[in-house]
């Protein structure tokens, strides 16, 4: 174990702020993620794939010489249709059934989409050159990638702009209507079918923002979406359904929570703390339940 | 009495299938010695899968067009079968076995990784199988007593010692501090142990000791460290994600150490898709072209890219090189033998000891080559951001003078 947190204070705001730009991004893949749960009781394991592909179309703008920030305003629009294709395809047959059957559905999509983009792509790990430069803080001893800061302010804007269209639209009310209830929602005159479609384009779109901030962040790899898949489903597990201040708290509160793991457990423990938080609260909210249906008694 | 028939019939119909399987055994049809190889073709190795292919059947060619094998005064070419593993330890296991039993090959060239190594190899002991390989560096593959696994490749424990040895000298044979960060996988952990002997045998410390997880795309915090601690080298394995993610947030976090060494910067294109902010980067490497071992059928380095690159159309990286090495072996075996006895063929590699253009050959009673030290070269770009990998150690094969300490990036 570690101690470098007490020895080098600095470490503090750096893991702080690490983590929060950090849980931003992974937040508004989880927004994505629990959109579509909500509206749908999908859970979408081809998610990290589809922020994977929205990654490689900031990639190849890149190559084509295009700025991949581009790539953030590009690869949802093409991934809304992706999004609408997959819909069309597999999961309008699978939307009201069991959940089960869409988790294996989705896994295989996921499977499909790593050696499509393995075979169109190649395996080679690629990543997208931003040139934004680094802002240095504290006499140079908390440094923050411009990169990082560009990603989490997208998302935070595009997070944003999501929940005003939620609220004022047309399209968005009848979301949330079936969410709520869709079997009301259809019989008021909902086409709740559009309503499906949309929310998954609107995921698959997310998805591709997030795709190409990573590509400017990170590095991207055809068999790399898994991950991002069980990050945003964690984060939507601690946040719950349709608390969109939930994801974001969370998402960041994952974020911190994990760099801090790794300065004060090490590296190789950095995951599975996390993964020990989820069973920590899973089974906090399980005793909560359990208390509450006594009352019920 | 009913059991008993069943059982008859049952053991008549097994006899049945390998009297007919043992009757299509065929090591060698015609004037074809025949070799199987399971090669990662699709999945996520296939990019280096390729490599190797290609350094196999430019190799096939070469030998093939150059006089082909002569084995009891008769002249043989080679052939191989090949199948794709789909990266995947258990398919390639299932081939190996298929390719021997079934298809009958007799002769085996390795696969493309350590891990896919280690699942194949038990195969090939258990039918008695020499398997030459030119891509498995992981140490437990020659710590496990196998008779019949042979590989080109100087073992995974001495990718990065170099570094650290030089990294002493140059501190005046004092011992340095060492950052390290390493992927949590067999591969890498080897390189890890490497570090750790060499760190004792030079009376080095190991002040960060970060393992990286196998999905690993943010090292930013082992980099805080790094940048806090101050440490004279920062060593990085974690094949081409680790170099990318590297390079890229060094770059970011203007991360200031004297000396930087990592694997699978050839493999990752590191002066390609980084430029200049890759500069300076020691990279540990199985062979380079500039390297003056020699043979006679691909010449020396220079030659054997030159014509890589007009067959394949692009530089031959490593994984290429070595594997066309892993043929010339074979070739060289067989003449020594002067038979297809696979025990004499197993024995005649095991004395092997010959120069290619990949480097010298000589194998430990494990199967290790250990004629062939590992090349670190640097990064180095010049004025236009054009870069160049250039041999800086070991002495011997140097092409350019090592730079060190690398310099701030407040200086750059």
């Amino acid at each position: 174990m570690d101690f470098l947190v007490f020895q080098y204070p600095m470490i503090t705001v750096q893991a702080c702020l690490d983590g929060i730009l950090l849980g931003v991004l992974f937040a508004l893949i989880a927004y994505g993620m629990a959109l579509q749960w909500g509206v749908m009781n999908i859970i979408n394991i081809a998610q990290g794939d589809l922020v994977i592909l929205g990654g490689y179309i900031a990639y190849f703008m890149y190559l084509y010489g295009i700025h991949p920030a581009w790539g953030v305003i590009v690869a949802p629009i093409i991934m809304y249709f992706v999004g609408i294709a997959i819909y069309k395809l597999v999961i309008n047959k699978v939307v009201d059934r069991d959940l089960f059957i869409s988790i294996l559905a989705t896994f295989g999509i996921s499977i499909l989409f790593m050696q499509l983009m393995n075979f169109a792509f190649g395996a080679d790990v690629v990543l997208a050159n931003s040139g934004y430069g680094t802002t240095m803080l504290f006499d140079n001893n908390v440094v923050l990638p411009n990169s990082k800061i560009f990603s989490a302010f997208i998302s935070i804007l595009f997070a944003v702009c999501l929940v005003i269209y939620m609220k004022k639209s047309k399209l968005g009310r009848a979301i949330r209507a079936t969410a709520q209830n869709a079997r009301a929602a259809k019989i008021l005159g909902v086409d709740t079918e559009k309503v499906y479609a949309a929310t998954f384009g609107i995921n698959a779109a997310l998805c591709g923002v997030a795709g190409a901030l990573i590509s400017i962040t990170f590095t991207i790899h055809p068999y790399m979406g898994l991950p991002y898949t069980i990050r945003s489903f964690m984060i939507v597990i601690v946040a719950g359904l349709g608390n969109l201040p939930g994801v974001a708290m969370s998402g960041m509160g994952l974020g911190v929570f994990e760099e801090f793991a790794d300065y004060i457990l090490g590296t190789e423990f950095r995951i599975g703390s996390v993964f020990l938080l989820l069973v920590l609260i899973l089974v906090y909210r399980r005793f909560k339940l359990s208390r509450k249906r006594e009352y019920l008694k | 009495m009913r059991l008993n028939k069943i059982i008859l019939s049952f053991v008549s119909a097994l006899v049945i299938l390998f009297s007919t399987s043992v009757a299509s055994f065929a090591k060698v049809v015609g004037d074809k010695i025949i070799l199987g190889a399971a090669i990662s073709l699709t999945g996520k190795y296939s990019s280096n899968g390729v490599h190797t292919q290609n350094g196999y059947n430019m190799a096939v060619d070469r030998i093939n067009s150059m006089g082909g094998v002569k084995v009891g005064g008769k002249t043989y070419k080679f052939d191989i079968i090949y199948y794709d593993d789909e990266s995947n330890p258990k398919r390639a296991a299932q081939l190996a076995e298929r390719l021997i039993s079934q298809d009958g090959v007799e002769f085996m060239l390795g696969p493309y990784s350590s891990g896919l190594t280690k699942a194949i190899a038990p195969v090939t002991e258990k039918y008695g199988v020499p398997m030459v390989e030119a891509n498995g560096a992981s140490r437990s593959l020659f710590t496990k007593g196998y008779k019949y696994l042979f590989a080109v490749l100087a073992p995974a424990n001495l990718y990065l010692d170099v570094a650290i040895e030089t990294a002493v000298e140059l501190n005046g044979g004092k011992g340095v501090r060492i950052a390290q960060a390493f992927e949590q996988d067999a591969f890498s952990q080897d390189v890890r142990l490497g570090i750790l002997d060499a760190a004792e045998r030079t009376g080095s410390k190991i002040i960060i000791d970060d393992k990286l997880p196998k999905e690993l795309n943010d090292m930013a915090a082992t980099l805080v460290k790094v940048k806090q601690m101050k440490p004279d080298v920062l060593v990085v394995s974690g094949h081409t994600k680790g170099a990318l993610t590297a390079i890229r947030q060094i770059a970011e976090m203007k991360v200031d150490v004297p000396m930087l060494a990592m694997t699978h910067c050839d493999a990752a294109k590191l002066s390609k898709q980084h430029g200049k902010n890759s500069q300076y980067a020691l990279c540990a490497s199985q062979w380079h072209k500039s390297l003056t071992y020699k043979d006679d059928f691909f010449k020396d380095g220079m030659t054997y890219a030159a014509d890589f690159e007009k067959e394949f159309g692009y530089d031959p990286p490593y994984q290429s090189a070595e594997s066309s090495a892993a043929l010339l072996v074979f070739k060289d075996a067989f003449e020594r033998a002067n038979s297809f006895d696979q025990k004499k063929v197993r024995d005649a590699l095991a004395d092997t000891n010959m120069q290619t253009f990949y480097g010298n050959i000589k194998f430990a009673p494990g199967g290790q080559n250990v004629d062939k030290p590992m090349v670190l070269f640097q990064v180095m770009c010049d004025a236009a951001g054009k870069c160049e990998n250039k041999v800086v150690a070991p002495l011997k094969w140097a092409s350019a003078k090592l730079i060190h300490p690398v310099p701030k990036w407040s200086e750059r």
